[in-house]
């Protein structure tokens, strides 16, 4: 069914950056596990008189981000300061970038059922975390707060997206992407569940061909790829009923209820906070030379989008294949390090993306820091490929080299697993399996072909796996002539 | 006459040759504190054991000759209460911060506490340095020692009369619209207010950050310089702080006038200038000119907007730095309260004092939008065009000259119930730190009793020349000597 009411979406996410120390201080930008308060000083505590200093690093990070999303970089930006009162905020504002972002006008590219898609970025700034506060029960009719200033002054890029996303299924494909990106930059580690990759959706809906917005609907709350499609699912629907009933649409912010499923009104266009935005007195603007983003433009590392279509075109893998082995810059350094260490890239991509990924999503590690290394899944395949071991066999030895960073070789020699070619004991194996199935040889003899593969199971499982098929098969034929 | 009324070169000279310990010095001052000071109502609160503890360490050092030259090693300093002192309680003058202890020091202190100095302790202002009369401190009265029925000036009041009262021989203030020159005017002491960025910000409880600057009150010139000496240069923790070099500053004492180009900023002389003050001003102007000085008249033809555009800008800048002081980590708190805003509408309504919260008022308006462009954004413009104002003039001349006030010091209460009559007390100090330039106010002389101090102003990083002319200055008139003896004794010295 199609609606005469087109929804425009657009995503505001927040990235904190995988820099070693926060925006402002000396503290770790990583604070999970540690005892609340214990990451702090007198700068991230806001306490007076103390002043923040610029963390070199988490700049580089943002500017090398805003290439790689194909933003303008300019030479002149500066901090700002974003002015409200909360527990979680220990100065009274947070240090943020107002009208002088470090980037504007950027592209992100990415796949929706098949369909190429291209998105405005609006702008990647930079700013720094807010706390956390724990309250005691539910916020309405908590008795008390705790408040957790280790999270305070961490780097966060604000990666703002042009509302240039027509359905909600774009919306989690679009973070996908930019989340694929940011992995691959080494920026931010992708954790949506521990809160450092986040995502607020702009909604708002017009008649289909109409080129002004309607009143515009910020969701937020929404802490998985599931919920954002949930969540803006549940608006449209929300908004199109409003709009089909003639009544108008509220600009205001409402909240993802992961319980309810349901959004709910948090804040009205009439109850905004006015930021008071100024120039943050504190800090001297922000020079960045070309010669200095031409080097961070230099040092970009290949994009998954173009890793995945490398992938295809240079090892004649299928588009799923691709995908998957592209899913991470260093997923995709494992692939080509097998097939340089040897093995065929189709076999690579099969053992990769099924056997092994299988081993290394139930152990929750990555393919690239397991223990079967490159070289060895390699050594593995070629075992393969050149019949040593059977399929089935190869199974069990990925499973111990798995478990122990073995060479597939040394396990296959210590558990006597290679596969047998030698034609006298193949030719013991066969005779003893034409006697134990006198049916199935007179079946096969009588013209049936599938009787001949019951026959190699038979001697397979005689052999306990290590006979070679393709061998057996032969020597079959040859026993049981057809008349 | 106590040890304190000799410079500070002349009691490292004592020190030195074991003349006197820093233990009988540092002794000596804290006795003053105790007596001296019951009247005056500089200090908010001494600490004598750190100082007697540090100034044992001084007589060791100078003892076993341990290589530390340091002019200030031994000598009896004081801290404007805005500066963090780690492990002592720092309020900035204001009741939200009582209890505050600061894990840390400002680089400002722990400079001068490398080279030795010997601190007693913390000095009354303004609260949060707002004001020009001391008189919006939350705890105390701050008096004038030339006249205890007047104001010291603000907002580093306790700072200009603890060197004027011979308490300490330097203390560091703040200067962000004129608060350590018309202190160190009204109470007839040398007050600095370096370039933006020369000395370290670091720990200075933030009044208005693009303008605030900490500096030295002493009782002469060169004592200034060496104060200044110390405390200068650059500080990894304030990004706004400068590596320009301070330059030749003893050098300045010794150079004269000679041949020097001295501007008379027409629009400063063309205010309302209380007689007895314009005329120390024209004896000074005409003992430089004898010294070979070259005066003329020069023009800076945007100060008639500089209190406007300082009004705005500084305001905006508090309602946002003293956001933090929500009442939720330090302060008296807000006892009960049936939500979050009510909570903190409490503690800020209990902790700050009138003068502050109209500011924050004031600079919440400024930055909201709707009036951001009309204030905030014109205000900046103006500053900009001070700004150009300095640059252009310090092309026709080396530096300028004008009284650092327009009156000497004036009555406790007579000015409190008329903001803007206090507001206009700084309309010859604020352009400097709206154009971060150099300036200073040195004593010149007295009017009814009461001392006058000029102002020159240099360019941005120029502080030498302000050295420079301010020693000429303070040579010919000859009074650095003369100490406000009984302080209620008003005979006109000159």
């Amino acid at each position: 069914m199609t609606s005469i009411w087109e929804p425009v979406i657009g995503l505001e996410v927040h990235a904190q950056l995988l820099t070693a120390s926060k925006m402002f201080c000396g503290c770790r930008a990583q604070y999970l596990g540690m005892a609340p308060n214990s990451n702090t000083c007198p700068v991230c505590l806001g306490l007076p008189g103390t002043l923040p200093v610029i963390n070199q690093v988490a700049v580089q990070l943002t500017i090398r981000t805003a290439l790689a999303l194909n933003c303008e970089i300019p030479e002149f930006s500066k901090f700002d300061r974003k002015n409200y009162f909360y527990p979680d905020l220990p100065k009274g504002y947070q240090i943020s970038q107002f009208d002088l972002p470090l980037s504007l006008n950027g592209l992100l590219e990415f796949e929706v059922e098949g369909r190429l898609v291209r998105a405005g970025i609006t702008r990647v700034h930079l700013e720094e975390d807010a706390g956390t506060l724990h309250h005691a029960g539910e916020i309405q009719n908590a008795s008390f707060s705790l408040v957790d200033l280790n999270r305070a002054g961490v780097p966060l890029m604000e990666i703002v997206g042009e509302p240039d996303l027509r359905h909600p299924v774009e919306a989690p494909a679009y973070l996908a992407a930019l989340r694929r990106t940011l992995i691959y930059l080494g920026v931010n580690d992708g954790n949506m569940e521990d809160g450092s990759l986040r995502c607020d959706a702009n909604v708002s809906l017009r008649r289909t061909g109409a080129s002004e917005l309607g009143a515009k609907v910020e969701v937020k709350n929404m802490n998985s790829f599931r919920s954002i499609q949930r969540a803006l699912d549940f608006e449209v629907a929300r908004q199109t009923e409003l709009l089909d009933q003639g009544q108008s649409v509220a600009q205001e912010t409402r909240g993802w209820s992961e319980l309810e499923q349901v959004t709910v009104s948090q804040r009205s266009k009439e109850e905004a906070q006015e930021y008071r935005y100024f120039p943050e007195p504190d800090l001297p603007p922000l020079v960045i030379s070309r010669a200095y983003v031409a080097e961070l433009r230099a040092a970009l590392p290949e994009l998954p989008m173009a890793t995945r279509r490398r992938l295809r075109e240079q090892y004649a893998l299928s588009e799923e294949q691709a995908r998957l082995i592209s899913e991470t810059a260093l997923d995709a350094a494992y692939f080509e390090s097998v097939v340089a260490a040897g093995a065929p890239p189709a076999a690579a991509a099969n053992w990769q993306v099924q056997n092994l990924q299988a081993l290394c999503n139930a152990a929750h590690i990555s393919v690239s820091g397991c223990p079967v290394r490159p070289e060895l899944l390699a050594e593995l395949i070629t075992m393969v490929v050149t019949d040593q071991v059977s399929g089935a066999v190869a199974k069990e030895v990925l499973a111990e080299v798995f478990e122990t960073g073995a060479r597939p070789s040394a396990v296959v020699l210590a558990r006597g697993l290679g596969q047998v070619s030698d034609t006298a004991e193949l030719e013991r194996l066969v005779a003893e399996a034409l006697a134990a199935n006198q049916k199935a040889s007179a079946d096969y003899q009588g013209g049936n072909d599938r009787a001949l593969g019951s026959l190699v199971g038979a001697v397979m499982a005689l052999s306990r796996g290590k006979a070679n098929p393709k061998a057996v098969g032969q020597l079959l034929r040859d026993r049981l002539p057809r008349k | 006459m106590t040890l304190l009324d000799r410079s500070i070169v002349e009691l490292g000279r004592g020190l030195r040759t074991g003349e006197f310990s820093s233990v009988e010095l540092t002794e000596s001052a804290l006795a003053d504190t105790r007596t001296v000071d019951g009247e005056l109502g500089a200090f908010l609160r001494t600490t004598a054991e750190a100082a007697m503890a540090q100034a044992a360490k001084a007589d060791r050092q100078l003892a076993e000759d341990t290589g530390n030259r340091s002019p200030l090693l031994g000598i009896p300093v004081a801290y404007k209460d805005v500066l963090c002192t780690k492990g002592v309680e720092t309020t900035a003058g204001s009741r939200i911060l009582t209890g505050f202890i600061p894990p840390y020091s400002a680089t400002a202190i722990e400079r001068m506490e490398a080279a030795g100095a010997v601190g007693l302790g913390k000095l009354n202002c303004d609260e949060f340095a707002m004001g020009s009369s001391n008189e919006n401190s939350a705890f105390q009265t701050t008096r004038n020692p030339w006249a205890t029925d007047r104001v010291p000036g603000g907002s580093s009041g306790g700072s200009a009369v603890a060197v004027a009262a011979r308490m300490v021989s330097a203390a560091l203030g703040t200067d962000t619209g004129g608060s350590i020159r018309l202190p160190a005017s009204f109470c007839g002491v040398v007050g600095v207010k370096p370039s933006y960025g020369r000395v370290s910000r670091y720990g200075l409880i933030a009044f208005a950050s693009s303008l605030d600057q900490v500096g030295p009150l002493t009782k002469t010139v060169e004592d200034a310089a060496l104060v200044l000496e110390v405390i200068a240069g650059l500080d990894a923790r304030d990004s706004t702080s400068s590596s320009a070099p301070l330059g030749d500053l003893r050098g300045a004492l010794k150079a004269g006038v000679s041949g020097l180009r001295v501007g008379i900023p027409k629009e400063y002389l063309s205010m309302e200038i209380e007689p007895g003050v314009r005329d120390v001003f024209d004896i000074s102007v005409s003992r430089l000119e004898a010294a070979g000085a070259r005066l003329s008249e020069v023009s800076l033809p945007s100060t008639e907007y500089a209190l406007a555009a300082y009004y705005v800008i500084a305001p905006a800048e508090v309602s946002s730095n003293l956001a933090r002081m929500d009442g939720v980590r330090f302060g008296p708190g807000f006892g009960s309260a049936p939500n979050l805003m009510a909570a903190y509408e409490s503690a800020r309504h209990l902790g700050f004092g009138p003068e502050v919260r109209r500011r924050i008022a004031l600079g919440t308006y400024v930055l909201s939008s709707g009036y951001y462009d009309a204030y905030y954004l014109r205000a900046q413009k103006v500053r900009t065009l001070v700004s150009q104002d300095f640059e252009q003039v310090f092309k026709e001349v080396d530096c300028l000259i004008s009284p650092t006030a327009p009156t000497t010091a004036f009555r406790i209460g007579e000015r409190l119930a008329d903001p803007l009559a206090m507001y206009a007390t700084d309309l010859l100090t604020l352009p400097a730190n709206l154009a971060g330039v150099s300036g200073m106010s040195v004593p010149a002389g007295f009017a009814g009793g009461l001392p006058v101090g000029l102002q020159v102003l240099a360019p941005y990083m120029g502080e030498a020349t302000c050295f420079q002319v301010a020693a000429t200055i303070e040579e010919m008139a000859q009074i650095w000597q003369i100490r406000p003896a009984g302080h209620a004794n008003l005979e006109s010295p000159v």
